[in-house]
C-alpha cells in the first residue's frame, strides 16, 4: 500500500547498516570501561539537574569522573520530590545518556510513497523545513490547524512556541490517558483538583487505602518512600485491585475486587460510614453541600448489594470501612494517577473523593494538605495573538468537564473524515510515542497519513519517529537547560536543571529548537532573550535568588503563606459554585451528568477472553527507558500473567511464548512469555506496560516481550472529560503463531 | 568490629534501584551484578504471601569461600568484609561452588567479583551504595559490636531470618521478616 508517510525503520540508515549489537557487547568491561576505581563523591564535580526519567521530578546531583564522564547521580537531600533518594530509573539516568542507540542527527524524509527513507541533514536545513511547512499550513488551513501532542519538561517550550504562533491545540497524553478524570472527579468536589506530586500526607497517615493504584509498581518516588515510612509507622493499608500487587501484599486487607466494580464497592463503603454513623458530621456539617442528597442515594447500596458487584465479601467491605473511621481524619484514599480505566472515571474519582469528604481527610493532618508553590513571573513578552478556535470549540460541546486539550479529540480532528467542524492538519509531536502513549494505534496511524506534516522531537527513535516528516533530536536533560521547577509541596520549592555535559552527537536542548523555529517564523518579539541562562537568571532575581546561587545548591526551599491544614471549625471557602464541598455537584447537574456517582454494569470478557490488566514495573517509565542499558539489565522484557487455573485449562507453561487476539481480532505482534503465578485473578491476565517496542533501532528493546497498548482497541470514553478508559479489552492466548497479515518492521 | 546488613522484606518493592546503584557505583559489567532482587510468592488465590528481597554476599562469619580459595585471593579485611584481591585471582571458579548463595560471578576481565559491603565508602563512614539509594529505606548497614547502631536494634527489635542456615556459613545479612 502506498501511502503518504511510509512507516521508515531509523535503523536503516543512521546506523549505515550496521548490525544492531547485543547490549552485553557493547561495552567492553564495565559500563564506565575507562574508570578503574568508584567516584567519590565528596571530591566529584556536580551539577544539578532534575531527572527527566519520568515525571516525578526529582532533583539531584550529577556526578562527574575525572574523564568527564556523567558516572552517578544521586537525589538532592533537600528536595520534596526525591528526599536525596532517587528510584532506579533516575540512579539509572547515565544510562539514557550514554545509549548508543540515541538519535543523533536530524533527519528529513525524502523519496516517494513506497520507496521513502530518512536523510540526516544539518540543523539548518531541518529548520528551515519545519519553519517553511509551517508557515504553509499555518496560511492555508490557519496557524489553529497545527496540533501539539507531548510530554514532560520539553513540551512547555513548544507550547510558547504554539501560542505565538497562536495555536491553542496542544494536548499531552497524560491527561486524557491518565489522570485527566482524576482532576476532574476532585475539581467537580473540592474546587480543586489533586496536582502532582499528590498532596497526600502519607507521613502522618494512620491509614492509606488504594484502588487499583500499585504504589511501588509505579516509582513515584516521594510516594513510595511515604508509604514506606507509614508502613514503619505501623499504618493501616488497605489495596483494592484484581491482582495481588507489590502493594497488595503490604497491605493488611486486600480486597481482590472483580474489574470494573470499583464504583459499587466505594458506594457500599459510603453506606456504611452514613447508616452506621461513622462518618464526620462536624466537618460535613460546616463543609459540605448535598448530604441529605447523597444520604437518600446511597442508601440501597449496601455491602450485601456491593458483595453481588465486587465479589468481596460483606464483613470485609464492613471490616475495611471501620478501619478508615477509625483512623480519620488522618486518613487517604488515594486518588490513584493513571485513573482512564472504563468511561466512567471521573464518576469513579468522585466517588473517591466524596469518601475522603465523609472522613473529613480533606485538608486535614494525615489526610491531604494544602500544597503551596512560589509564582515565578514569566520573561516578559508581548501578549499572545488570540487563536481564531481552540481545543475547546471541538471538545466543550461533547465533553463539557473537559479542562485541557484532549489528545484524542485533536486525533478524531485530524482525520481525513471527521466530523468536527474545525480540522487538524500537522502535528508537533514532542517527547511521546503516541503510537504506545494512546489506544487504538490504527486510528493513529490513519490520522498520521492524513496530515500534510509531522515533525517529532524527542531524544530515543521511539516508533512515533517512524512516521515522521522530520526528526529532531533532542538532547537528553543531563545535556540541557530547561524551566525552573516550582513545586507544588509542603514547602514551596524552585529546582533547577542544567547541563552536566554538552550535547552529545548532534544534538540540541528543546528551548533552543523551539527558539529557532520561532526566529524563522518571525516570532522575534516572542523569544526577546539571547538564551535560556538569561531567562532563568531574571526570573531567579525575581523571587531573591540568581542563577549563580541555584547553580550550587540546585533546590532553594520558600516560606509558606497559608498553614498546612485546616485548623478545627476553620472558616474556608471551596472553589465551588456553593462555596462548599459539593457532594452533590451542582456542575456536574448542570451540565447534564450524574450529580452523584452512580454504579453501572460493565461488558465482562466472553468464554475464552479475559480482561487485559496493564500496569508498571519500577525499573521502567512506560516504553521510554526499556532500552536503556541499565534498566534493560533490571527487566528486559515482559510476561503475561496468567492464573494458575487457567494455564491448566490452556495447557500452558511458564516460560512458553503465546500471542495475544483481542476481542476485535488484533493479534500481537510479538509472542510474550507466559508467567503462571497466583497472584492475578483467574478471569483476568496482567501485562506490564511498555514492551514490545516495534522500532528495530531501539536495540534492546525491539521486539521484547508484546505491547499492551496493540491489544487496546476498544475504549470507553469518559463522557465528562473525554479521557480514554482502555480496560475494557479482552485478550484470547494463543499457543501457536498466528499468520501474520502485515509486518510492519 | 563486625560490619552486617538488615534487609527489611516488609518494606521492599523489589524496584532493583540497589542493583542500579552498584553497578554504576563500582562499574559492574552489564549483564553481571553483585546484588539483587528475589521474588518469592506463597500460598493460592487469594490467601497470598509475597516476600520481595535485595540479595547480595552474606559476608559469612564461617566462610567457604576464602577456605577454598587456592591463591589467597579471597580473604576477609576489618569488619569481616569478605573481598577478592582481583590480581590474585586466578578464575579457578572453586569459591563460586563453594558459595551457598551464588554471590559470587565470574567477571569478563578474568577474575572472580562480588559485593564488598562498598569498603571503599564505609571504611569513610559513608554507606553502601545500595544502602544509601534505596528509595523505601530497606537496607541498613552497620556495626553490630556497637549496642546502640541502628542495625543492631533493628535486630533486637525485629523477627529476622538468615538465608541457608543450614549451611553453618554464620550470614552477615539479616533478612527483617
Amino acid at each position: 500500500m502506498k501511502t503518504r508517510r511510509d512507516f521508515i525503520k531509523i535503523s536503516a540508515l543512521a546506523a549505515g547498516g550496521l548490525a544492531v549489537l547485543k547490549p552485553a557487547l557493547s561495552f567492553s568491561s564495565g559500563f564506565f570501561p575507562d574508570e578503574e576505581v568508584p567516584l567519590d563523591e565528596s571530591e566529584a564535580q556536580r551539577t544539578p539537574t532534575i531527572c527527566e526519567v519520568c515525571f516525578w521530578n526529582c532533583a539531584a546531583f550529577a556526578y562527574k569522573d575525572r574523564k568527564g564522564k556523567v558516572q552517578k547521580i544521586i537525589g538532592n537531600d533537600i528536595d520534596l520530590h526525591s528526599k536525596g533518594r532517587l528510584c532506579p530509573r533516575g540512579t539509572g539516568g547515565p544510562g539514557m545518556l550514554y545509549d548508543k542507540d540515541r538519535l543523533k542527527k536530524p533527519l528529513l524524509r525524502v523519496g516517494k510513497p513506497g520507496n521513502q527513507k530518512f536523510k540526516e541533514v544539518s540543523w539548518e536545513e531541518a529548520l528551515d523545513f519545519v519553519a517553511k511547512k509551517t508557515r504553509e499550513v499555518g496560511e492555508k488551513y490557519g496557524y489553529e490547524s497545527i496540533a501539539l501532542l507531548d510530554h514532560g519538561t520539553t513540551a512547555h517550550h513548544f507550547e510558547h512556541l504554539f501560542k505565538s504562533f497562536g495555536s491553542d491545540n496542544t494536548a499531552e497524553p497524560a491527561i486524557a490517558q491518565c489522570l485527566g478524570a482524576r482532576e476532574a472527579g476532585f475539581i467537580n468536589t473540592y474546587g480543586a483538583g489533586i496536582g502532582s506530586p499528590e498532596p497526600t500526607d502519607l507521613r502522618n497517615a494512620k491509614c492509606l487505602v488504594l484502588i487499583g493504584s500499585h504504589i511501588g509498581e509505579n516509582m513515584h518516588n516521594g510516594i513510595v518512600q511515604d508509604m514506606s515510612t507509614g508502613l514503619d509507622r505501623g499504618m493501616t493499608v488497605i489495596t483494592v485491585d484484581p491482582r495481588f500487587s507489590t502493594a497488595a501484599s503490604k497491605s493488611k486487607f486486600w480486597l481482590p475486587i472483580k474489574p470494573s466494580t470499583d464504583i459499587a464497592l466505594l458506594l457500599a463503603w459510603m453506606h456504611v460510614l452514613i447508616y452506621e454513623d461513622l462518618y464526620d458530621k462536624d466537618y460535613i456539617e460546616q463543609y459540605a453541600y448535598g448530604f441529605d442528597e447523597l444520604k437518600a442515594h446511597v442508601r440501597p447500596f449496601t455491602p450485601e448489594w456491593a458483595y453481588t458487584k465486587t465479589d468481596i465479601p460483606p464483613q470485609d467491605i464492613r471490616k475495611t470501612a471501620y478501619e478508615m473511621a477509625k483512623a480519620a481524619p488522618s486518613v487517604v484514599i488515594h486518588p490513584g494517577r493513571h485513573t482512564a480505566w472504563y468511561g466512567d472515571d471521573t464518576q469513579r474519582t468522585r466517588a473517591i473523593a466524596i469518601l475522603n469528604a465523609l472522613l473529613g481527610a480533606w485538608g486535614k493532618k494525615g489526610g491531604y494538605y494544602f500544597p503551596e508553590k512560589i509564582r515565578i513571573p514569566r520573561f516578559p513578552h508581548p501578549k499572545y495573538p488570540e487563536p481564531e478556535w481552540t481545543w475547546k470549540d471541538i471538545t466543550k460541546d461533547k465533553y463539557k468537564g473537559a479542562f485541557t486539550g484532549v489528545t484524542n479529540i485533536l486525533i478524531d480532528a485530524s482525520l481525513p473524515d471527521t466530523k468536527l467542524k474545525h480540522k487538524i492538519k500537522a502535528w508537533y509531536v514532542v517527547a511521546t510515542n503516541l503510537i504506545q502513549s494512546i489506544p487504538d494505534q490504527e486510528k493513529t496511524k490513519k490520522a498520521l497519513q492524513n496530515m500534510e506534516f509531522v515533525v517529532v522531537v524527542d531524544t530515543m527513535p521511539t516508533e512515533i519517529t517512524g512516521y515522521a516528516d522530520v526528526v529532531l533530536p533532542e538532547c537528553t536533560y543531563l545535556e540541557r537547560y530547561d524551566y525552573l521547577r516550582t513545586t507544588r509541596h509542603k514547602i514551596p520549592q524552585v529546582a533547577l536543571r542544567m547541563p552536566a555535559v554538552e550535547p552529545m552527537y548532534d544534538t540540541k536542548p528543546g528551548w533552543w529548537i523551539s527558539r529557532e523555529i520561532g526566529l524563522r517564523l518571525g516570532l522575534d518579539k516572542y523569544f526577546p532573550w539571547k538564551d535560556i541562562e538569561e531567562v532563568l537568571d531574571w526570573q531567579l532575581k525575581q523571587v531573591g535568588s540568581s542563577l549563580e546561587e541555584m547553580k550550587k545548591v540546585g533546590v532553594k526551599s520558600f516560606e509558606r503563606e497559608e498553614p498546612l491544614y485546616l485548623e478545627d471549625g476553620e472558616d474556608y471557602f471551596f472553589n465551588t459554585n456553593t462555596g462548599k464541598i459539593e457532594l452533590y455537584s451542582t456542575d456536574l447537574d448542570a451540565m447534564g451528568y450524574d450529580p452523584m456517582p452512580v454504579y453501572r454494569e460493565h461488558p465482562q470478557p466472553e468464554d475464552g477472553f479475559y480482561r487485559l490488566i496493564y500496569g508498571r514495573v519500577p525499573m521502567h517509565t512506560f516504553g521510554r527507558t526499556i532500552n536503556n542499558p541499565l534498566l534493560n539489565e533490571l527487566r528486559d522484557e515482559n510476561h503475561l500473567w496468567v492464573n494458575p487455573k487457567i494455564a491448566k485449562l490452556l495447557d500452558l507453561k511458564t516460560g512458553q511464548e503465546v500471542w495475544l487476539r483481542n476481542q476485535d481480532g488484533v493479534v500481537s505482534t510479538f509472542p510474550v512469555k507466559v508467567r503462571i503465578t497466583e497472584r492475578i485473578r483467574f478471569d483476568s491476565v496482567y501485562l506490564p506496560h511498555g514492551f514490545g517496542q516495534k522500532n528495530k533501532k531501539m536495540g534492546r528493546a525491539y521486539g521484547r516481550g508484546a505491547a499492551d497498548s496493540e491489544m487496546i482497541t476498544r475504549v470507553e470514553i469518559d463522557d465528562v472529560t473525554g479521557g480514554t478508559g482502555m480496560r475494557g479489552n479482552f485478550v484470547e492466548i494463543l499457543v501457536e503463531k498466528p499468520q501474520k497479515e502485515e509486518a510492519e518492521s | 568490629m563486625r560490619y552486617a546488613m538488615a534487609m527489611d522484606t516488609k518494606k521492599c518493592v523489589g524496584c532493583g534501584d540497589c542493583v542500579v546503584a552498584c553497578q554504576t557505583e563500582n562499574n559492574v559489567p552489564l549483564g553481571y551484578a553483585r546484588d539483587w532482587i528475589v521474588e518469592k510468592v506463597e500460598g493460592t488465590y487469594p490467601s497470598l504471601n509475597l516476600e520481595l528481597r535485595s540479595e547480595r554476599c552474606n559476608h559469612c562469619e564461617n566462610t567457604p569461600c576464602v577456605r577454598t580459595c587456592p591463591t589467597g585471593a579471597s580473604h576477609v579485611i576489618e569488619g569481616g568484609i569478605v573481598k577478592v584481591t582481583h590480581d590474585e585471582c586466578i578464575g579457578c571458579g572453586a569459591c563460586i561452588q563453594a558459595c551457598p548463595y551464588e554471590a559470587r560471578y565470574f567477571h569478563p576481565d578474568g577474575y572472580v567479583d562480588k559485593c564488598t559491603f562498598c569498603d571503599h565508602r564505609t571504611s569513610k563512614g559513608q554507606d553502601t551504595a545500595c544502602v544509601a539509594v534505596c528509595p523505601t529505606h530497606s537496607l541498613t548497614f552497620g556495626d553490630l559490636d556497637d549496642e546502640n547502631s541502628p542495625i543492631s536494634k533493628l535486630l533486637r527489635n525485629r523477627k529476622w531470618k538468615t538465608l541457608a542456615p543450614e549451611a553453618g556459613t554464620k550470614p552477615n545479612v539479616y533478612f527483617l521478616i
